[in-house]
């Protein structure tokens, strides 16, 4: 058997590797594959979970399947204000996109 | 229906609510201060009516007075007591004081139209009638004694009210002094009665075992020896009226008191202040009476005969309208202090009502000629206003045949029967003096009707004179009513037919302790003779060739006499000469002593003083005092210049410090702010690790 | 060292070798390639989990679905990231520094805490069960998960349509 925290250390790296992605990639982008990878990361996490803690009861499943959903609808949103915003100011970079700077 | 007397109480009070909402609120207002007054005075005159009637109707009131006390300090002694008491003489005084003073009230109104201190003149009349009404229903000597001392003060506003007059003021002040000396004695007179009684209150100074007391118990007075007690309190306290009702030799003030307005002079010297003195006695007659063939009423008649007579003398020569009227007064209350000494009492009482109904009457009338004429005062200068002032004539002839003494007006049954009394008791010459006197009073007031009414004007003043307005005209009717008619409560009960007619209720109602009057013949009709013979003599004087303008008094024929009467015998000048010259003199005196000895003395101690002032400075104050002020002071200054070194260094810095900072830090923080919400992310996930590692190692 | 764990280890190592790639390489075109190995390496993970059918969803629609379609924002946003020549934003080695303390901070956490684990086995047909819990227990959420699906359709439409001329 494949250790509990096996599963657990491996989410929370990959969890982190997406946060660094999120604070240091340039590109909007760039940034959002790193949500991605964070969110993967939480999927991870809850089968790991419901596979040792709790099986059969479906809860890690159902709550995945809901996660995947919200990861692909924000996705497909936050490409869309990329894209308008890359329309509009003609750039992709987040350090440009600062008009709520004080 | 016993409770209606307690309303007594509230005789005195509307006057003097008056007086203090005038004072305080509706001085401003003349209008509404003239109808306050009169309306205080008119609820006090309906109050005291029914108290009046309350009082007839109780029979044997004599005995037993409606007594009712506030005790208000209760120091174990009954000095301070406050009450009051209706006893028939207190109700026929309740009678006609309120009545005379409603009359004089509305009088006020007409005769003081357009005058600046018109409010202030109501108020003075409302502060006066609380007073004298006080002064009756007072239970004891010493509140009556209070409310006396409240007329006087009102006696001086109101004889000096237009105290732009010199004269005026000066005559205030004189009424008030000459009053004083009569109220030192008063005081006196209470203090020893309090000494000898431990009391000051009538139903108990005035029973009869007290008066034995004082009868029996003798004091030593210098020059005189050994004297009765009752007297010398009785005497004392007649010095009081011999002030207060201008008796001589305190007669002086009375005459100058006609520098006040004619509603004034008819108030307080008619119908209230002057009979007040009166009054007085009258309620302390078992007092004055109390030692039998004691010299107590031996002095009282004989001041009041010879003042009766005294004055008479003199008004038969004054040609002020006023002044004759002035003296009249002080002739008839000589008249009524001498039925008292006589022991006539119901006489004495009977003639102070009626006296201050047409002597009001009289004084009142006098006013309306004195505004008719446009404020002419002299005599000589009227004439022939009996067509001009129907109304003013009419009643002023009803005045003055009342004061005269013709019958059937009220001065002829009053006048009687003191002299019958006087008569009837023996005392012959009290009788003739008094009937000396009523034959001059006659003639004076025939002179003044015949100078004032009759014949030609002789001036252009008389010649355009005109009635008064109705408010002056109405009381002059209804108090002319009186004077008429109120001699016949007092007729004597022996008189035909009209004796068993009316009964006499006066003398029932007052005298019940006293023999009732009886009619004689002889007296009466000496009396009758003589007051129309003194009018007779008027009219052949004045009336039968009546006097044209220019044309000197027939009574100058009599030469020096004419001149000693008309200048009143000279008593003010004897007076200023015996009493004020030294007086000054001593003063003066005293200002000398003061200028060159105290002054000297006074001097000195500056200038030692001053010297010692001097030394003090040169050789304390400049080297020790200075120089110690002066290092305090430098070292003051090396202190402050320390100060501010650290205060520009040290705090300055501090605090700019403390800015330079605050600026530092909001430049570095603003760095922050970069818009990019990538930093702002990177920041949270900052604290969130900060977070947990804080959780984990907590 | 069982099979299944060699398995773990291998897919995990893909895993992050992916990962890696996605937050360092400079091509986006490169990042998404990576991305698509995390993805599948993931999707290993979830055979291993004994959630099969979430493995085969996951690869349907974030690798078929979410990679194709951020490609096709790079392929739109093209001309401007050529030009750029830095790949990371200038706040980097915070970031290094905080995703690596936070990764120490987590990896102390979940070691050492002791999890509850029950070793049970799988029983039944996974997706008839799933499929029935989604209806069943977890309807609402599933009713709310279709609605978010159709705000962020027509969202995305919205935001990037082309401006009226």
């Amino acid at each position: 058997m494949i250790p509990l925290t096996w599963y657990l250390v491996l989410a929370a790296a990959l969890f982190c590797i997406g946060l660094y992605g999120v604070l240091a990639r340039r590109n909007a982008i760039g940034l959002l594959m790193g949500i991605e990878l964070m969110l993967n990361a939480a999927n991870i996490n809850l089968l790991a979970f419901e596979r040792y803690v709790a099986p059969n009861s479906l809860v890690g499943q159902a709550f995945v399947v809901f996660n995947i959903t919200v990861a692909a609808a924000e996705a497909a949103v936050g490409l869309a204000l990329i894209i308008a915003i890359y329309r509009s100011r003609d750039t992709v970079a987040v350090e440009d996109i600062d008009l709520l700077r004080g | 229906m016993e409770g209606l007397f307690n309303l007594t109480w509230l005789i005195p009070v509307f006057p003097l609510v008056a007086f203090a909402t005038i004072v305080l609120y509706v001085r401003r207002w003349k209008n509404i201060s003239s109808y306050l007054a009169v309306g205080a005075i008119a609820l006090s005159f309906v109050v005291s009516q029914i108290v009046f009637w309350m009082a007839i109707s109780t029979p044997h009131l004599a005995e037993a007075p409606f007594h009712s006390v506030i005790r208000w300090m209760n120091t174990g002694q009954t000095l301070l007591q406050m009450g009051v008491m209706v006893d028939p003489l207190t109700a026929v005084m309740l009678f006609m004081v309120p009545l005379v003073c409603t009359m004089i009230f509305v009088y006020a109104i007409g005769y003081m139209h357009g005058d600046p201190r018109y409010s202030r003149f109501f108020a003075y009349i409302c502060l006066f009638a609380s007073g004298m009404l006080g002064l009756v229903v007072a239970d004891n000597l010493l509140m009556l004694f209070m409310f006396w001392e409240v007329m006087g003060l009102c006696s001086y506003l109101l004889i000096g009210f237009w105290f732009e007059k010199p004269s005026a003021m000066k005559a205030g002040l004189k009424a008030f002094l000459t009053t004083r000396v009569g109220d030192a004695f008063f005081l006196m007179g209470l203090v020893l009665l309090y000494g000898q009684t431990g009391s000051l209150a009538f139903d108990k100074v005035l029973s009869p075992a007290t008066l034995q007391t004082l009868a029996n118990t003798m004091l030593t007075v210098p020059f005189f020896g050994a004297v009765p007690a009752a007297t010398v309190i009785a005497l004392l306290i007649f010095g009081g009226t011999v002030g207060k009702s201008a008796q001589f030799p305190l007669h002086i003030w009375l005459p100058d008191a006609m520098e006040g307005p004619t509603p004034v002079s008819a108030l307080i010297h008619a119908a209230t202040m002057v009979s007040a003195g009166v009054y007085l006695v009258v309620r302390m007659f078992p007092l004055f009476h109390a030692v039998p063939h004691g010299s107590a009423p031996e002095v009282v008649t004989f001041i009041g005969a010879f003042t009766a007579l005294f004055a008479s003398t003199i008004a038969v020569a004054q040609n002020d309208i006023k002044k004759v009227l002035a003296y009249s007064t002080i002739s008839q209350l000589g008249y009524m202090v001498m039925a008292l000494g006589l022991g006539a009492y119901v006489a004495g009482a009977f003639h102070l009502i009626t006296h201050a109904f047409f002597k009001a009457l009289l004084f009142m009338g006098s006013g309306s000629v004195i505004v008719g004429a446009h404020h002419e005062q002299d005599m000589m200068e009227m004439g022939g206003l009996r067509s001009r002032m129907k109304i003013t004539f009419w009643t002023y002839i009803v005045g003055t045949l009342a004061l005269a003494g013709i019958p059937p007006l009220a001065g002829f049954w009053s006048k009687d029967e003191i002299l019958a009394d006087a008569f009837g008791h023996g005392h012959i010459l009290a009788w003739a003096v008094g009937s000396a006197a009523a034959f001059l009073t006659a003639f004076y007031m025939g002179r003044q009707i015949f100078l004032v009414f009759f014949g030609k004007p002789r001036s252009h003043h008389a010649e355009h004179a005109k009635e008064t307005p109705k408010t002056m005209v109405y009381p002059l009717i209804v108090l002319a009513f009186f004077a008429a008619l109120l001699g016949f409560v007092g007729v004597p009960e022996d008189f035909p037919v009209l004796g068993h007619l009316l009964g006499n209720p006066f003398h029932a109602f007052v005298g019940e302790a006293y023999a009732p009057g009886h009619v004689n013949w002889l007296v009466m009709g000496l009396s009758i003779l003589l007051a129309s013979g003194g009018l007779g003599l008027g009219y052949l004087l004045y009336g039968r060739t009546p006097l044209v303008a220019g044309q000197p008094d027939p009574l100058a024929r009599l030469g020096p006499v004419y001149k000693l009467l008309k200048n009143k015998y000279y008593c003010d000048e004897i007076y200023h000469l015996i009493f004020i010259r030294p007086v000054t003199w001593l003063g003066d005196v005293m200002a000398v002593v003061d200028k060159n000895g105290l002054d000297w003395v006074v001097n000195t101690v500056g200038r030692s003083t001053a010297a010692f002032g001097t030394a003090l400075w040169r050789f304390v104050d400049v080297p020790i005092i200075d120089g110690a002020v002066n290092l305090v002071g430098r070292s003051g200054d090396v202190f402050s210049r320390l100060w501010g070194w650290f205060d520009n260094a040290i705090i300055d810095g501090a605090v700019n410090a403390v800015g330079a900072a605050t600026s530092w830090l909001g430049r570095e923080l603003r760095s922050m702010q970069t818009g990019r919400v990538q930093n702002y992310l990177l920041i949270a996930s900052v604290n969130v690790v900060v977070l947990v590692l804080l959780y984990m190692l907590l | 060292m069982s099979l299944t764990q060699i398995v773990f280890i291998i897919l995990a190592g893909l895993a992050l070798l992916g990962a890696v790639g996605m937050v360092a390489l400079r091509n986006l075109v490169h990042t998404v390639l990576s991305m698509v190995l995390a993805f599948l390496a993931v999707a290993g993970v979830f055979v291993l989990l004994d959630a099969g059918f979430l493995a085969m969803v996951q690869i349907l629609i974030y690798v078929g679905a979410l990679a194709i379609l951020i490609l096709f924002a790079i392929m739109l946003t093209r001309d401007m990231m050529d030009r750029k020549a830095h790949v990371n934003a200038a706040q980097w080695p915070l970031a290094l520094v905080v995703a690596a303390a936070l990764f120490a901070l987590l990896g102390v956490l979940l070691v050492g805490a002791s999890w509850p684990t029950v070793t049970a086995a799988i029983s039944g047909d996974q997706v008839v069960a799933l499929g029935e819990a989604l209806v069943g227990p977890y309807a609402l959420p599933f009713e709310a998960a279709s609605v978010l699906l159709l705000a962020a359709l027509i969202g995305a439409i919205v935001i990037a349509r082309e401006a009226r001329a």
